[in-house]
């Protein structure tokens, strides 16, 4: 059934498979009608859709190199745009977006633009060029194109370090997310989240990571986008709610006025015992901060997200799978626009769930009415119960004010279909979005670690006359010794999720983004050049990173660029010395310089064999 | 200068162009954010907008358009890929 003609039979497969979602969905609404309880809803739903997942990843198993590697190269344009979004979107896109709007306001959309403007550089700079290369991995075109095994490893070194600083927060929210949904403890909803991930990957690599990866997209969009209008229409707020919200962007405004926007102290907050990570609203909504500092931390922060989207090796990697050139270059594009879907949403959640909140006038509105009030709503009472919320009465009146009210930014998207007075149904429905997001992505980063090391470094560096067979099983047991390695450090709670997923962009855009761009576009790069420039830029990235960090040494900040930032220092190192050291070297022989030549046109072989 | 040259010339000012649009979107405007967040867009303050939804949306229009563009260059020095097996 999945050969043969399975490619030209994907819309009809993925269109049974979305209009089959949609039914569970309805009947799981029926079943609670029916009196089903809110906590079996909730694991049939993350259940339902990991057992598709796992099914999906078993048909997809194969035993060939190029299958395993790079899908065999036939993963259609648009298709691959829906595998690389659900990639892209990890469990902070989905989970922790909105919240992070919801608190930081216009401040903290940077993020959005950062996280959408690198597909630019992807298409312009990189992703068709990387296809014309036909390497299996990214370490693959550095080891190929600048030649020896130190430079190949060099980038296996970044791209481990980055990938991994991301997976460990993608099977935290996996954990996080199974744990409520399953009703178990955290440590135990890190593992099964684990193996959740392992079932697609394990027995067909990156064939089965890109047809789970669209089945998740499709789940994870359908849960995004359901709750958001299905508010929206209820409250009366709009239709449409992407066109529809300006007035309620002016009305938080205003509400933000008249409650004020009070920063606590920190010893107030201290005092009340408020739980870590709990945050209260401080900041504008929609209104820019003044000065060109202000303008300088948002444009700082949207260029190291853009930078790094452009070296992150599990999303360049998806444009191996296309069929041509070509296709690479137009997936791109479908990739972002089904991003842009998500992304465009996050603004719209934010608003409405913030909206719901404070606007007294509604009935859903808790700012400005006794606290003794609020504490009887279930959802808050739920909430508080498991340190998710948190009351503080700082001016002892009992009225509960804007500043008074705490809550941990994930908390955003998954309270508001409660907090808006909606199903449990659909709440079941976030969890399963959640679960999808927060899987596709880790899949396709420990994919990128397991690929790296097995193909890098096993086959290419210590054992290069492996058979296949060899090579395929090191690239699984890879695969669960790296699942592990991150659940284990995800078991132990670390850092909060956005906190580390900012850090692997960093590490990536210090390491990684001037060897791979130099590498096409600037023939004159030689090998000393691109080792020397990955050694010193993710060596003074992760430096100053050290330097700024509040939780290592907590020097101030030099010209705003602080711990989320600090692949400018490592990309600027990066660059310099890759160039100083390129034209201090004798010039790339001129098998090289043919070699770059045959990149720069989409005709012809590829430069790396079909199977190698 | 040779059929390869002349298409990576263009290839390369594509490449600038794309990246200048890139620039204004994802940068020049939002250097402005408070003047612009005096001007609205369907009721929303423009620079809450353009960051919301306005860059995005220009960002996914600009990549189509370059991939175009791009497969025009590529055919007009014979360089397109013929069949899917190339």
């Amino acid at each position: 059934m999945f050969k043969g003609n399975f490619v030209q039979n994907l819309p009809k497969i993925y269109g049974t498979y979305t209009g089959g979602f949609i039914v569970f969905i309805i009947l799981m609404a029926i079943a609670e009608q029916a009196g089903m309880t809110a906590k079996t809803i909730g694991i049939l739903f993350v259940a339902f859709t990991v057992c598709i997942y796992a099914f999906i990843g078993y048909l997809s198993r194969t035993v060939q190199v190029d299958a395993y590697y790079v899908a065999g190269r036939q993963v259609p344009t648009v298709f691959n745009g829906m595998a690389t979004a659900a990639d892209w979107m990890s469990g902070a896109s989905f989970v922790a977006m909105a919240g992070g709007i919801y608190f930081g306001g216009y401040t903290y959309m940077a993020f959005l633009v950062g996280w959408t403007g690198g597909y630019v550089l992807v298409s312009s700079l990189l992703a068709p060029y990387l296809r014309k290369f036909g390497c299996y991995t990214v370490p693959d075109f550095i080891g190929t194109r600048y030649g020896g095994n130190l430079a190949r490893f060099c980038a296996v070194v970044v791209l481990s370090l980055a990938s991994f600083t991301y997976v460990t927060a993608q099977i935290n929210a996996t954990g996080t997310i199974a744990s409520r949904a399953l009703a178990i403890p955290f440590e135990l909803g890190v593992w099964v989240g684990l193996i959740s991930i392992l079932l697609c990957s394990m027995l067909g690599g990156m064939r089965a990571v890109t047809w789970t990866q669209v089945a998740q997209y499709i789940v994870l969009i359908i849960a995004y986008l359901i709750p958001i209008f299905w508010i929206s229409n209820k409250g009366g707020f709009g239709v449409f709610p992407h066109l529809m919200l300006g007035e309620e962007v002016a009305r938080l405004s205003e509400l933000e006025a008249q409650f004020g926007l009070i920063k606590n102290s920190a010893a107030d907050i201290k005092a009340a015992g408020v739980p870590g990570g709990l945050k209260s609203i401080a900041v504008a909504h929609s209104e820019v901060p003044s000065g060109g500092m202000a303008a300088w931390k948002f444009i700082s922060l949207a260029l190291c997200m853009m930078v790094g989207t452009a070296s992150l090796p599990h999303i360049l990697m998806r444009y191996f799978t296309t069929p041509s050139v070509k296709a690479a270059r137009k997936s791109v594009a479908w990739s972002l626009f089904f991003i842009a879907i998500l992304y465009t949403s996050a603004p719209m959640l934010a608003t409405l769930s913030k909206l719901s909140l404070m606007d007294p006038t509604l009935s859903t509105g808790i700012i400005g009415k006794p606290i003794a009030d609020v504490m009887q709503i279930e959802w808050v009472s739920q909430w508080v119960n498991v340190k998710q919320a948190f009351i503080a009465d700082f001016n002892g009146d009992g009225v509960l004010q804007l500043n008074e009210w705490f809550m941990r930014g994930d908390v955003v998207v998954l309270s508001t279909p409660e907090v808006a007075g909606l199903p449990y149904v659909i709440s079941g429905l976030v969890a399963a979005g959640g679960m999808a997001a927060a899987m596709s992505t880790a899949d396709g980063l420990i994919l990128a670690i397991a690929n790296a090391l097995s193909h890098d470094v096993y086959y290419k560096i210590i054992d290069p006359k492996a058979d296949v067979r060899k090579r395929l099983l090191v690239a699984r047991a890879l695969l669960i010794v790296i699942g592990a390695a991150g659940a284990y450090i995800a078991s132990m709670r670390i850092t909060s999720i956005l906190g580390a997923v900012a850090w692997a962009f960093d590490f990536a855009m210090s390491g990684l983004f001037f060897p791979l761009i130099l590498g096409v576009w600037w023939k004159r790069a030689t090998r000393e050049g691109a080792i020397a420039g990955m050694i010193a830029g993710l060596g003074s990235g992760t430096a100053y990173l050290i330097y700024v960090y509040p939780k290592f040494m907590g020097n101030p900040a030099w010209l705003g660029i602080d711990h989320l930032r600090f692949g400018i220092i490592g990309a600027s190192v990066c660059l310099v010395v890759m160039v100083v050291v390129s034209l201090m070297t004798k010039e790339p022989d001129s098998a090289t310089q043919k070699m770059v030549d045959e990149v720069r046109i989409p005709s012809g072989k590829t430069i790396l064999g079909k199977q190698h | 200068m040779s059929n390869k040259e002349k298409h990576w010339e263009k290839t390369r000012g594509l490449m600038v162009l794309t990246l200048v649009i890139w620039f204004v979107f994802g940068y020049l405007i939002f250097m402005f954010g408070s003047s612009l967040n005096e001007g609205s867009f369907l009721g929303y303050p423009l620079a809450y907008y353009m960051c919301a939804q306005g860059s995005i949306i220009a960002f996914v229009v600009l990549i189509f358009w370059f991939a175009n563009k791009q497969e025009k260059i590529d055919e007009e020095f014979g360089f397109q890929e013929r069949g899917e097996d190339d």
